[in-house]
């Protein structure tokens, strides 16, 4: 191979974000406890300047770079804008919970960083390599953010299960991959999919490599029977890294199955569309089903996320380029929803008290109205009730995999959207239908309650008018 | 004809929007300032809706008052309004029944008073937007949509066991509407759009026309509600307030009925033939069965449910007997008569159970007890309320003379020109619905005053007789006349005939 200067500028917001969370690493150590707050703003200008590196790309034919391991397209692109937007919101719940819980250290944003680094690389990634490198960098940071509080037992004993469950997935999509790379003799994706071209879609050992590869998807999206680390995880973290886990990394995951399922094995669609399809029964019954049980909502959510992830995978199998563009546009609704619903249950904790239960949200249509109005909103739009965002979202999906003949696939997942309202309903119960316990005001910041007012309202108002980011979902994937 | 307002699109988003001012306004302390807005809202949005009835061409089937936008052009998803004869009355019987749900609520309800004057407008915006959608999408959105303020009406300002029946009640109607849902999609991929009208003039297999058949009957048959899926109904119309029981009689139960005429029957013409004697044999079950259901009440509300369950039944029998009838005659005239009949009988129960669950809740709010065996002799300290609430009761039974007597003779008479067997177990309800409902007033209104509360009972206010006498001109009016209301919906009914009677296979 001929050496030639690759093309610095594709990466620049991956390089921009680099800098700033070394610079956030070095700055924060000369920080005293007072003045935190500027490790905290750092980083969020870090995450405004690489949206605008990101913006100042017009959406075109995808540039490949580094030796073909490396890409920014439309599809690229988008995600990154949402993941930036995700973390922010984060961010910005998560300080004033931080804060009460002497927590607020800048580790959370250094890591913070660095998995928002992971998963850009393993949007853009072009190459086997590129897609493990973003995904460990991610992995890594999440499980040292699950242990960062590190006195609590189910925070360590999360990590713990999140590491060895997260290392074994690892294993699993590596072993895939060898294999891969064995039959087509190449890393780089499209190289991957002329290879798999090659050799036919009956090839045994490309067959048996995309088993292991989805496994290891299955694992990092955490649809079942790959679930068992994700309620855990989600009720052991801190809420401020529940929401983190919860919404950006759900992105990063989808554009993982992107690349490697669609952009590298789509030859093999026959096969992984199977796969996908048990998936997705699967984690639709049992992230239900097992919802319904919960009394603590942050593992009831955790639930709720595998059964969404569920409904992501419908477009996905339905391997068509609407059906992907209706994944991609579920994903990034799901991680809205996601932060709106986790973001509520850190407005209604304080010092010394989780609202982790779900009889905390008893009676919250007397102590605020408002806010109750908002859980509301997120409620019913997780459950798919028009006219919110989420109703859109399901459609998207459903009218996917009609399209592809598969009716009856979308029987089965409206009839465990039916079991799936009960528990989204019963926290509406819940909030208007029952006197609070605890009649304390709620006390949170004015940025929190801005903010979160403004992430429920969003879902309203994208729900009364969906079709720009439908639209913008479809032209990010190449289409017309 | 048309005019420059859009005012379809007013008569959907002035509640609503006015829903939000409640909210905003009501939630300090200034309940009675959102209570006036609340039923200035109401009364405006009445007004706007009566230009449709007046500005309305009755000579024509088409959609009237047009309006067409693009909405979500990823889906050809458009903003499309329209009326015909069938739907604009059901608009205004909307509109005019909330108007008195809000007065109805005024001192009553106390605990968070505008969060429910809000809840009932928002409803009025969403089921009007039910009426006028033209779009499969926008129907559907606002079809689901109106179970949310439903929810928390019945949720919050019901009776003991609201939750139960609000639960209930919510995952029933989504149940039957996500199958809707599919059906949907399936027809968006054959048709490549969404507009009802397309759906209309789109060619269909006979076993994707069952199936579609089936799934919109679930969603219908729920909202109905037809025997049996009807179990929702008693638990939610009694666990409901005053106001969320009338409007689930008055309107909710109107919708199912409407999509039949809207949907099934248009779009799948073929599957309904096929199909006819299933409904015809649940709609019988409803009117005999379910009779003799209410007879045995002990609960005045549980019996008005079961009875509107049991009129229903006429209105699904009405449509259905229309296959049977071409065959018979080979003409739409005698159909035309059964179908008309099936939509005064629609409007006409919207009267009459609303009044008949006011006049419940007269009683209600005075001794807050539901019982028959509460009450009796209320005549001697009521006789204001007494005569109304016979009237409605006479009107419920079907007496010649009010608006109850008109629809149900009109379906039984065309019942005869398809079976006497359907005719026969159909005039069985002119029976029963006689027995159930004046044995209730017997027990209720005459004989000696029964206990101290009802001896200290007050007669009826004069908001509670404004109420009840708008509902008694109601009930008279179109009892002694209904034809303005068949003139209206003459031609939509029988375009609607003649479309169904060309095969779509």
């Amino acid at each position: 191979m001929e050496f030639e200067i690759p093309n610095m500028s594709v990466a620049l917001p991956e390089m921009f974000i680099l800098g700033m969370a070394c610079l956030v690493l070095v700055i924060d150590l000369f920080l005293n406890d007072k003045n935190r707050i500027v490790t905290y703003l750092l980083a969020q200008a870090a995450l405004v300047g690489a949206a605008m590196a990101s913006l100042g790309h017009q959406f075109g034919t995808p540039e490949i770079a580094f030796s073909g391991t490396f890409v920014r397209d439309g599809m690229g692109d988008t995600l990154k804008l949402f993941i930036y937007i995700s973390v922010f919101v984060v961010f910005l719940y998560s300080r004033s919970y931080l804060q009460a819980r002497n927590l607020f250290k800048g580790e959370f944003y250094v890591l913070g960083l660095f998995g928002v680094l992971g998963m850009m690389v393993m949007v853009s990634a072009h190459s086997l390599l590129t897609i493990y490198l973003g995904l460990e960098l991610l992995s890594l940071s999440m499980y040292a953010l699950v242990a960062m509080n590190r006195d609590s037992t189910l925070a360590s004993e999360a990590a713990m299960k999140y590491f060895v469950l997260g290392a074994l997935a690892s294993g699993m999509l590596l072993y895939g991959m060898s294999m891969l790379y064995g039959v087509t003799g190449s890393l780089e994706l499209s190289q991957i999919g002329r290879g798999v071209a090659a050799a036919g879609s009956g090839d045994m050992v490309l067959v048996f490599g995309l088993v292991f590869t989805v496994v290891g998807l299955a694992f990092k999206l955490g649809a079942v029977p790959f679930h068992m680390w994700v309620p855990d995880v989600y009720q052991g973290s801190p809420t401020a890294v529940t929401v983190y886990i919860g919404s950006a990394p759900k992105i990063a995951a989808f554009a993982m199955v992107m690349r490697l399922l669609v952009d590298g094995l789509e030859g093999l669609q026959e096969h992984w569309q199977g796969m996908l399809i048990i998936l997705v029964i699967l984690s639709l019954a049992i992230g239900n089903i097992t919802a319904i049980a919960q009394t603590n909502i942050k593992r009831m959510l955790a639930y709720s996320t595998i059964a969404h992830v569920g409904y992501l995978l419908l477009g996905v199998l339905s391997g068509t380029q609407s059906g992907y563009a209706s994944s991609m546009f579920y994903t990034i609704v799901y991680a809205l929803m996601s932060l709106g619903g986790f973001g509520m249950i850190m407005l209604l904790s304080r010092a010394g008290f989780e609202a982790d239960t779900l009889d905390d949200f008893k009676g919250l249509n007397e102590r605020s109205p408002w806010f109750a109005f908002m859980m509301l909103i997120l409620m019913f739009s997780m459950a798919g009730v028009p006219v919110f965002l989420g109703f859109w979202a399901k459609l998207s999906v459903l009218s996917a995999v009609v399209e592809a003949g598969m009716v009856w696939l979308a029987v089965v997942a409206v009839i465990f959207s039916i079991i799936g309202a009960f528990y989204y309903l019963r926290i509406v119960k819940l909030m208007y239908f029952d006197k609070p316990e605890d009649s304390s005001p709620l006390d949170s910041e004015i940025d929190v309650r801005v903010m979160l007012s403004a992430n429920s309202l969003a879902i309203l108002a994208l729900g009364l008018f969906p079709g720009a980011l439908m639209g913008l979902c479809i032209r990010a994937l190449g289409g017309a | 004809m048309s005019s420059e307002l859009p005012l379809l699109s007013l008569v959907v988003w002035t509640p609503i929007i006015g829903g939000l001012l409640v909210l905003a306004i009501g939630s300090g302390k200034h309940v009675l300032e959102a209570r006036v807005v609340a039923l200035l809202v109401a009364l405006l949005t009445f007004a706007v809706s009566v230009p449709l009835y007046v500005m309305f061409d009755s000579s024509t089937f088409q959609m009237q008052f047009v309006e067409l936008y693009p909405w979500i052009e990823r889906f050809k998803v458009n903003y499309h309004l329209g009326v015909d004869g069938i739907s604009m009355p059901l608009i205004i019987l909307t509109t005019f029944t909330t108007v008195l749900v809000i007065l109805a609520g005024w001192e009553v309800i106390q605990y968070k008073a505008a969060q429910y004057m809000a809840a009932f407008l928002i409803m009025e915006g969403l089921m009007n937007g039910v009426f006028a959608a033209l779009d499969g999408m926008l129907f559907y959105v606002f079809w689901e949509a109106m179970l949310i303020p439903m929810f928390i009406v019945i949720g919050i300002w019901g009776g003991p066991r609201r939750v139960y029946a609000t639960i209930k009640f919510f995952l029933y109607t989504f149940l039957g509407s996500v199958f809707m849902l599919i059906s949907l999609i399936y027809m968006y991929f054959q048709a490549d759009s969404f507009a009802i009208l397309d759906f209309h003039s789109l060619r269909l297999g006979m076993t994707a026309q069952i199936l579609i058949f089936l799934a919109f009957l679930l969603a219908f048959a729920v909202k109905v509600p037809m025997w049996p899926v009807h179990t929702w109904l008693p638990d939610a119309h009694v666990e409901a307030p005053t106001g969320g029981s009338v409007i689930l009689a008055a309107i909710m139960l109107k919708l199912g009925a409407y999509g039949f005429l809207r949907f099934s029957l248009p779009m799948v013409p073929d599957a309904s033939q096929e199909l006819d004697w299933l409904m015809i044999s649940l709609s019988l079950i409803a009117v005999v069965y379910i009779g003799f259901v209410a007879l045995v009440q002990k609960d005045m509300k549980k019996l008005v449910a079961y009875s509107s369950i049991s009129h229903m039944g006429f209105v699904t029998l009405g449509f259905f007997i229309a296959f049977t009838i071409f065959e018979n005659t080979g003409s739409w005239k005698g159909a035309a008569m059964g179908m008309e009949g099936a939509i005064v009988q629609m409007i006409s129960h919207g009267f009459i159970s609303g009044a008949m669950f006011l006049s419940i809740g007269v009683l209600y709010d005075r001794v807050h007890s539901r019982e028959i065996a509460a009450y009796g002799g209320v005549t001697n300290t009521m006789p204001v309320f007494a005569t109304f609430a016979v009237l409605f009761a006479m009107s419920n039974a079907g007496l010649p003379g009010t608006s109850g007597f008109v629809g149900e003779f009109m379906v039984i008479l065309s019942a005869f020109k398809a079976n006497f067997w359907y005719a026969f177990l159909a005039a069985l309800t002119l029976i029963l619905g006689a027995a159930y409902t004046l044995w209730m007033v017997k027990r209720v209104f005459f004989g000696e005053v029964a206990n101290d509360n009802v001896a200290k009972l007050k007669d009826i206010n004069s908001r509670e007789f404004i109420i009840l006498a708008l509902l008694a001109v109601a009930v008279l009016f179109f009892g002694l006349y209904p034809a303005p209301l068949l003139d209206v919906m003459g031609p939509s009914v029988q375009h609607l005939l003649e479309h169904i009677a060309q095969s779509k296979l």
